[in-house]
Order: structure tokens, then C-alpha cells, then sequence
């Protein structure tokens, strides 16, 4: 493993060496950092580097899960799963207003549910906390406005985002200063792609949540979008009948506002194998980035992840 | 619940992960003139290399047909010549034409200015190379943006108008792109379809900045004439351009030489981290900036220069017999010396220079123009210095490439300094090593990243580098106060100001010279050479571990009080440092 790793240079390789220095630099430059963990594939591929970075100690922060409720519950199962065997510390928040006001993706539609449950929600957990720095999976290769993002994204009072105000970055030499209740947000993952990703999972053996593999789910087709109804919580509208259909998820979030995809591939090689034919992207099947051009660089003005 | 992985994979898949892992990482920076077609030309090399995706290409068609049908109301004030380039879906000839800037240009003030504001990054698959291509603004106002991209990159392309020729700005990114170390450089004359592909003009305008980029000293330079919008030359020879023998844009860049590999370079390890689960190890965690160590070499912990061997290398995987640059690993030592984040382990044979007083060259960034009487901190490899730029040798003229004289540098300005660092820094020359050649500038106030440096030597001090010293020894400054100088610090609390001020008057009270301070090291470093007892409550762990650091090497008596201390407690301690001081 480790000659195969260090004797030849290859991407991936560089890779992995830059991500585990951007880790280890925000935890030397930080009082208090913390790493996202949203349970999909790209938090398991950060989580592993984290935990390489610090070898043989602990890890030096904690998680920390912003919970809308509307996870999958295979995910939720994934999650203490792992915790608990790695012995990770895990901070659960839930933004218990917006929960009490009954806000959900349904009634309050995607843009409404996704600032209240996540935004503000993670807004108010690093406050409560108040972590100086957040690891996050973001890869530049997602999104076009990620492709604008900092690997260490200054965030002002507000955990706002200025793409105007970036500190320019050069080499690896990461600016970290800020003031009391300023923060920073840390993407280790800027320079991956997703089949970069993958091909890590495989070959580090990284767990990740099963919907990620075709199997026969309960699916009901909204407007071209495959949707998984996961529990009795989601609504059906009139002539709307769940039928089983082999799917698999690319990207995972909120069930009622993940697309499913058609697949057959049962394992991590089959799902590289598809990817690389695939001709759609991976946030395609993301409703909340198609609410409007531009939104996703709205909602991380905002705050967003 | 975790997914067990099969040990045997289809044959074309375990091809297609051999392919993919084999492939090494070059990062280009394309660089040009607002206007250029820099966009276009990347979106149409992720088009061609199949690095785009239907949803994103369908949303493109959407908006690109948007912005025609925008452009054809507004049509009557465009001239023709500008109609007919690459905008014939304004005339609505051709609606399924796809405005290929749109695949890059991210920000909506972007879109709505038609110019790329910020470095964006892309991600690029060739049949030979994985590519992360930076997207660099080309306007004068974002140079500091081409920086940022230019600082890691290993190639360059530079675009030019075939219509316009060499600009001043392109100059100024072939300086900038030479100034920063990249070796290669790719020179692609566009909108080559707008001068009907006449092959004088692309020879003219290649000629031109060949000929200064050769100055520069750009290891190699080749020359593409090309049409973004229409794909000529860059993943296609084009049939348009019978008369141009030098391939492909794509084919230059499957070509290059890898230059990341740094294995015959001086061993620098910069200690990022320390890794200490528990008594029996003690880790020093960094990335090999430069060069190759194995276990039972010999060396060096910079500045201290105590000499150790390498006991072992940790990864997570187990441990290896040696690490070369990049690898991202921690050494063990045979001997429990003193080294901490900000060190630099190098082989004792091949030292870096510790350099206090250097000279280099300055990018600088800052809105407010460089102050020669102000303190800004310096960030190099893993060590950041409160450091001064003394004295500006000269600013260089783009227009010209003159090295003019200057009292200061304004935005965007690029010039010689001289920078004095209140701690060495562990450097080696900019052209030896780009990892510890490199700096940036940190405003201490703003902490905003305000300039980028590269390290040329030691400062040309001539006869005028004699320090200033004081004629009181410290010595003679303890006897007077009866009490050694020393800085302590409080534990960081939302209190930690009037704990600090309750704390200064019992010593006081004591008979003590105290004196309380917010953060400022320079103060604190001041007041403790004075003689005096510095307290100081800083909240920053930046500014915290600074203290600390300087402190230790200006050889200033230094305690660290703990949080689960009362107050006589602390007391005591402080006073115990002027006994045992004494």
C-alpha cells in the first residue's frame, strides 16, 4: 500500500498529500475547528484523510452533523454506526425553532426548508460552539460558483460569503487569521473530482452509505425526478403510487429532495464504471441548485455550505 | 451497514483505474487580456475532452440562447465586426451555437458583465493527463487573481487577440507567469478566424512575444494559432491552418514534462504540526516540501541546528522506509529535541539559509499601497514573522519592463524589496524552490493577504547593515529593576483583560515593574527587554503561538499560565520566575 502510494507521484497521490496539509494547517492555525459531516461519500473520503492526518492520535475536532430530519434513514443508521465503531465525537444540530414552526421541504418548498434547516442551522451551530474554523467536502468541480471558492473561505460575523473580498491564495500558504466570531471554511477537497472520489473510495476500502448502490427502492417519478419515499412522512400527490425501481444516488441529502438515478451497479467498481459513461452531473439530480441561475452562489452568500 | 468491495474487477474496469491512477497532475493557467476568449477556450477543451456533462451543456444551450436573444434587441448599436464574431447566434442563424464562456464564467456578475471577475478553477481528463487549469481574470484590476493562479502552476497559456497583437497586459502576464516560476508557456493567438487565418499575422504577433518571452527565460515557448469559439487547433489540427506544424493546444499540454517531481532537490521538511497521543510518541507532521528522506539520515532542526537522525517515518498505513516531495508523512526522531510547528528539518549537509534580512521580489495586493514604516506579518513554509519591508530597490514598469525608483508599491505593482523578519526564515531562493522560495504578506490589522513574495537571497546589505544596539546590557537593566524581563501569558477567557489587570496590580503590590498588554508582540517583546514583567491576554492562538515562538528565540524569560490556576496561585508563579531568574 504505502510504496504503491509514495514510490510514484500520481494524482491521486498528490491529492491526498495536499488535502491531509490544508487538515493539518487549519488545526496548527485554529482554536477550535470543526469538520462537517453530512454521511455522503465526500464527508467519508475527508473523515479518512482527517484521521490519516492525525495518526496515531485522535482526531483534534469533533464532527458535526446539521440534521434537517429529512435524512434518509439509512443514513441516520450509518452514522452512529460509524461513529460508534471509530469512536468519533459527534455533535448532532438541529435548528429546533425552525423544527418547532413545522418548516419542512413540502409546505415551505426547497429554497424556505433549505435556509431554515441548513443555513440557519449550521449558522447557529458554529456560533453555539464557537468553532473558528469548519471543514468542509465541497469539491470546485460541483458547481460553478464552488469553482470560485478559496480552499480557506473567509467567512465575516454573519458566516457570510463575499466572492468579491477573497483573499487571494497562493501556493500552500493559507492565510488563517480572523478576528473574534469570524470564521473560516476549510475545503480540503477543492481540487477532486467526483471520479477522483470514487477511485479513492476504492482504494482505501472507505465505507459509504448503501444508496449509494442500485437496489430495488420505492420510487415515484415527479416530473422526469425519482424520488424515494423513505418513510410515511412524505406526501404523495393525487395518482402518485410508490413503485419498485432498481435506483441509486449519486448525491445524498433530504430524501424528499434527492434524485435517484437508474442504475445497476452494485459496487463501487460498477458505480466508476457508470460514472465515466455517465453523461449527466452529479448535482443534476439536486433540486435545490436549479431553484434559479445563480442560486447556489445565493445561498453561500448566505451562509451555505 | 458498510458495503463489502469485490476483490476482482471486470477487466475493462480495472484498465479504466489503472488508466485513471496512473495519470500524473499538471496545472495550467491561462492567462489573457479581457476579451481574449480565455473562457471560451477552456469551456471548449472541457467540451472536446468529454468534461462536461448534458445537464450542464442543455442549461448552457438555455442561457446562451438567453443571452443571444438579449443581444439581438440590443443589436442595432453593435457594429457588424462584432456580430460576426463567435455571436452569430445573435442574428439567430444559429441558435444551437453554444457560448462556451458560459461553462466557466460562475458568478452572476460575472454573466452579467461578460468578464471573468475571480480565478475559477476546472478539472480536466486527457487521454494521458489529469489537468486542474486555473481561469484567471485578465483585467489590470484582478492581476492579484492571476497570481493566485499562477502560483502553483506548471504551464501557461497565454491568449492574444489576433486582431489586437501583443497588449501591454500581455506582457505583463508573461513577466508575471516567468516571475513566478513557470517553466512552460504556450502562446495562443485567437480569433484567428477574424483575421482569416492569415498566417503573417499569427507570425507577426507570435514573433513579437516569443521573442520577449525567450527574455524571460521560459524554458520552452510554442505558439498555437487558434479559434476558441470554433475550435481550430486546440484538440483538432485544423484543416484551416495547413501551414502550422506545431500541433495541437491539447498536444503541448500531454507533452510536458511533469514538474512536480523534486526528487533531486535539498530535502526541506517544514514541521507543520506535533503529533503526541501520548508520552512514547512524539510525531512531527509536514509535507516534504522538497527532495527525498529515508530512515537513519542525518538531520537538522532549523533554526536551533541540533543535529538528529530520522527514526522512523509514520503514515497511516504503517511505516515507510523513506518519503519524497509531496508526501504529506511523520517523522520520528532518534533524539527528544526541541522542534516545534515553524521548524525546518533539512539533511545537515545541505542547509536552507536562515534569512533575517533578504532581498525579494513583491507582488502586492493590498488596497492600501505598501508602508515601509508599518509591521506586517510574513507567512512562509510553516512560520509566520511580524517582518518590515525595509526599503523598495526598485518597481518594475510593465509597460517597459524598466525598474524604476519607488517609495512605495500601490496595487497590482510588482518591485524589489528588502524585507527584515523579526524571526529568520528558513528560506532557499524563489528559483531553487518554489515551496520554501515562497511568502505572502499578511496585513497584521485587516488580515487581509496583501502581497505575494519570492525569496532572491540575503539582503545586499553592503556597509549599511549594522543593527542598532542598545549600550544597556539586559544584564544591567535586571540589576537596576532586580527582576529578569519576562512576558506571561494569560489563558485566553472572554475575562481574560480584567484577570490580566487584577493580576498585575497583587504583583505590583509585590514590589514587581508590571505592565498589562492586549496581543501586540512587539510590544510585549519590548517591554520584556525593558525589564519589565509583560502580562498579556491574547485571545488569537495565531498571536498566542507568535509570542510564544519569538519569545523563545529572542531568549526572553516566558510563562504560560493554566486556566485551572486561582489567582495565588498564579501569583506565586510569577514571582517564583523572578526568584529563580534572579
Amino acid at each position: 500500500m504505502s510504496e504503491n502510494t509514495l514510490a510514484r507521484t500520481t494524482h491521486l497521490a498528490e491529492l491526498e498529500a495536499e488535502s491531509i496539509h490544508i487538515i493539518r494547517e487549519t488545526v496548527a492555525e485554529f482554536a477550535n475547528p470543526v469538520m462537517l459531516y453530512s454521511i455522503g461519500k465526500d464527508s467519508q473520503v475527508l473523515l479518512h484523510l482527517a484521521r490519516k492526518a492525525f495518526h496515531p492520535a485522535p482526531l483534534p475536532f469533533p464532527l458535526l452533523h446539521v440534521d434537517t430530519t429529512w435524512k434518509f434513514r439509512e443514513m441516520y443508521a450509518f452514522r452512529d454506526a460509524f461513529v460508534a465503531r471509530h469512536g468519533l465525537k459527534l455533535l448532532v444540530h438541529q435548528n429546533r425553532r425552525a423544527l418547532a414552526e413545522g418548516i419542512n421541504p413540502f409546505d415551505h418548498g426547497s429554497q424556505k426548508y433549505t435556509h431554515a434547516m441548513k443555513t440557519q442551522a449550521l449558522l447557529e451551530a458554529l456560533a453555539q460552539h464557537g468553532f473558528d474554523a469548519a471543514f468542509g467536502g465541497a469539491r470546485r468541480d460541483e458547481e460553478k460558483s464552488r469553482a470560485k471558492e478559496r480552499v480557506f473561505s473567509f467567512r465575516d460575523k454573519h458566516g457570510q460569503w463575499d466572492p468579491r473580498r477573497q483573499r487571494p491564495e497562493l501556493w500552500n500558504l493559507y492565510n488563517g487569521r480572523v478576528d473574534a466570531g469570524e470564521s473560516m471554511r476549510v475545503f480540503p477537497l477543492s481540487n477532486w473530482t467526483e471520479l477522483d472520489v470514487w477511485h479513492y473510495v476504492l482504494r482505501e476500502r472507505i465505507p459509504v452509505v448503501p444508496l449509494y448502490f442500485a437496489a430495488e427502492r420505492p420510487i415515484i417519478d415527479r416530473n422526469g425526478t425519482l424520488l424515494m419515499v423513505d418513510d410515511e412522512r412524505m406526501r404523495l400527490r393525487p395518482g402518485e403510487k410508490p413503485t419498485l425501481r432498481r435506483v441509486r444516488f449519486r448525491t445524498l441529502g433530504c430524501y424528499p429532495l434527492s434524485g435517484a438515478i437508474e442504475s445497476s451497479a452494485t459496487t463501487v467498481e460498477a458505480v466508476i464504471h457508470e460514472m465515466v459513461n455517465a453523461r449527466q452531473s452529479e448535482r443534476q439530480g439536486r433540486l435545490i441548485d436549479h431553484d434559479e441561475e445563480g442560486s447556489m452562489e445565493l445561498k453561500k452568500r448566505e451562509g451555505y455550505f | 451497514m458498510e458495503t463489502a468491495l469485490q476483490t476482482s474487477l471486470p477487466l475493462d474496469v480495472q484498465r479504466l483505474l489503472d488508466e485513471h491512477s496512473s495519470r500524473e497532475l499538471l496545472r495550467l493557467v491561462v492567462v489573457g487580456s479581457v476579451d481574449d476568449g480565455k473562457s471560451t477556450l477552456i469551456g471548449r477543451l472541457l467540451y472536446e475532452c468529454d468534461g462536461l456533462f448534458e445537464d450542464q451543456i442543455s442549461a448552457v444551450k438555455k442561457a446562451s440562447a438567453k443571452r443571444a436573444a438579449a443581444r439581438t434587441e440590443a443589436s442595432v448599436a453593435v457594429p457588424p465586426e462584432v456580430l460576426a464574431s463567435g455571436l452569430r447566434a445573435a442574428a439567430g442563424a444559429e441558435e444551437e451555437e453554444l457560448d462556451f464562456s458560459l461553462f466557466t464564467d460562475g458568478l452572476k456578475a460575472e454573466r452579467e458583465q461578460g468578464i471573468t471577475i475571480d480565478v475559477a478553477y476546472r478539472y480536466l481528463s486527457t487521454g494521458k493527463r489529469k489537468v486542474i487549469i486555473a481561469d484567471t481574470p485578465g483585467h489590470i484590476q484582478y492581476t492579484r487573481n492571476m497570481a493566485t493562479g499562477a502560483s502553483t502552476a506548471d504551464a501557461a497559456v497565454i491568449l492574444v487577440d489576433a486582431r489586437l497583437g501583443v497588449l501591454p497586459q500581455t506582457r505583463r502576464h508573461a513577466y508575471i507567469a516567468s516571475l513566478l516560476g513557470i517553466p512552460y508557456l504556450a502562446v495562443a493567438v485567437n480569433k484567428m478566424d477574424l483575421v482569416g487565418f492569415d498566417r503573417a499575422t499569427f507570425e507577426r504577433i507570435g514573433q513579437e512575444l516569443a521573442d520577449f518571452a525567450y527574455t524571460l527565460g521560459f524554458e520552452g515557448v510554442r505558439l498555437f494559432p487558434v479559434s476558441a469559439s470554433r475550435g481550430d487547433n486546440i484538440t483538432r489540427a485544423s484543416a484551416r491552418t495547413p501551414w502550422h506544424e506545431g500541433g495541437t493546444l491539447l498536444g503541448w499540454l500531454e507533452s510536458l514534462p511533469h514538474q512536480r517531481r523534486l526528487d533531486n532537490a535539498a530535502f526541506r521538511f517544514p514541521v507543520q504540526y506535533v503529533i503526541r497521543p501520548h508520552q512514547d510518541y512524539r510525531g512531527l507532521a509536514g509535507q516534504v516540501a522538497s527532495g527525498t528522506v529515508r530512515v537513519g539520515d542525518e538531520v537538522q532542526v532549523l533554526p536551533s541546528g541540533r543535529r538528529t537522525r530520522v527514526a522512523g517515518i509514520d503514515t497511516f498505513e504503517g511505516p515507510l522506509e523513506e518519503a519524497s516531495a509531496p508526501a504529506s508523512v511523520t517523522l520520528l526522531l532518534a533524539d527528544d529535541v526541541d522542534a516545534s510547528r515553524g521548524d525546518l528539518l533539512s539533511h545537515v549537509d545541505e542547509s536552507p539559509q536562515a534569512l533575517q534580512q533578504l532581498d525579494a521580489m513583491l507582488v502586492w495586493f493590498g488596497e492600501q499601497p505598501l508602508d515601509v514604516t508599518r509591521r506586517y506579518l510574513v507567512k512562509q513554509a510553516t512560520r509566520t514573522a511580524p517582518a518590515q519591508v525595509e526599503r523598495i530597490h526598485w518597481r518594475m514598469e510593465l509597460e517597459d519592463l524598466a525598474e524604476v525608483p519607488a517609495e512605495s508599491l500601490s496595487l497590482n505593482d510588482i518591485g524589489k524589496v528588502r524585507l527584515v523578519c523579526r524571526r529568520p526564515l528558513l528560506a532557499d531562493p524563489y528559483r531553487d524552490n518554489r515551496r520554501t522560495g515562497a511568502f505572502i504578506i499578511i496585513d497584521a490589522l485587516t488580515h487581509d493577504t496583501v502581497g505575494a513574495g519570492m525569496v532572491l537571497g540575503p539582503a545586499d546589505t553592503g556597509a549599511r547593515g549594522a543593527v542598532e544596539a542598545s549600550l544597556i546590557s539586559s544584564a544591567e537593566r535586571r540589576a537596576r529593576l532586580g527582576q529578569p524581563g519576562a512576558i506571561v501569558l494569560l489563558p485566553a477567557s472572554p475575562d481574560a483583560a480584567s484577570r490580566a489587570f487584577e493580576l498585575e496590580r497583587s504583583l505590583f503590590d509585590e514590589g514587581r515593574h508590571v505592565t498589562t498588554v492586549s496581543g501586540d508582540v512587539e510590544v510585549a517583546l519590548a517591554l520584556a527587554g525593558a525589564g519589565l514583567i509583560a502580562l498579556v491576554h491574547a485571545e488569537a492562538p495565531q498571536a498566542r503561538r507568535v509570542l510564544r515562538s519569538e519569545a523563545r528565540d529572542a531568549g526572553v524569560a516566558w510563562l504560560e499560565l493554566e486556566a485551572s490556576e486561582d489567582a495565588k496561585q498564579q501569583v506565586e508563579r510569577v514571582l517564583a520566575l523572578g526568584e529563580n531568574a534572579k
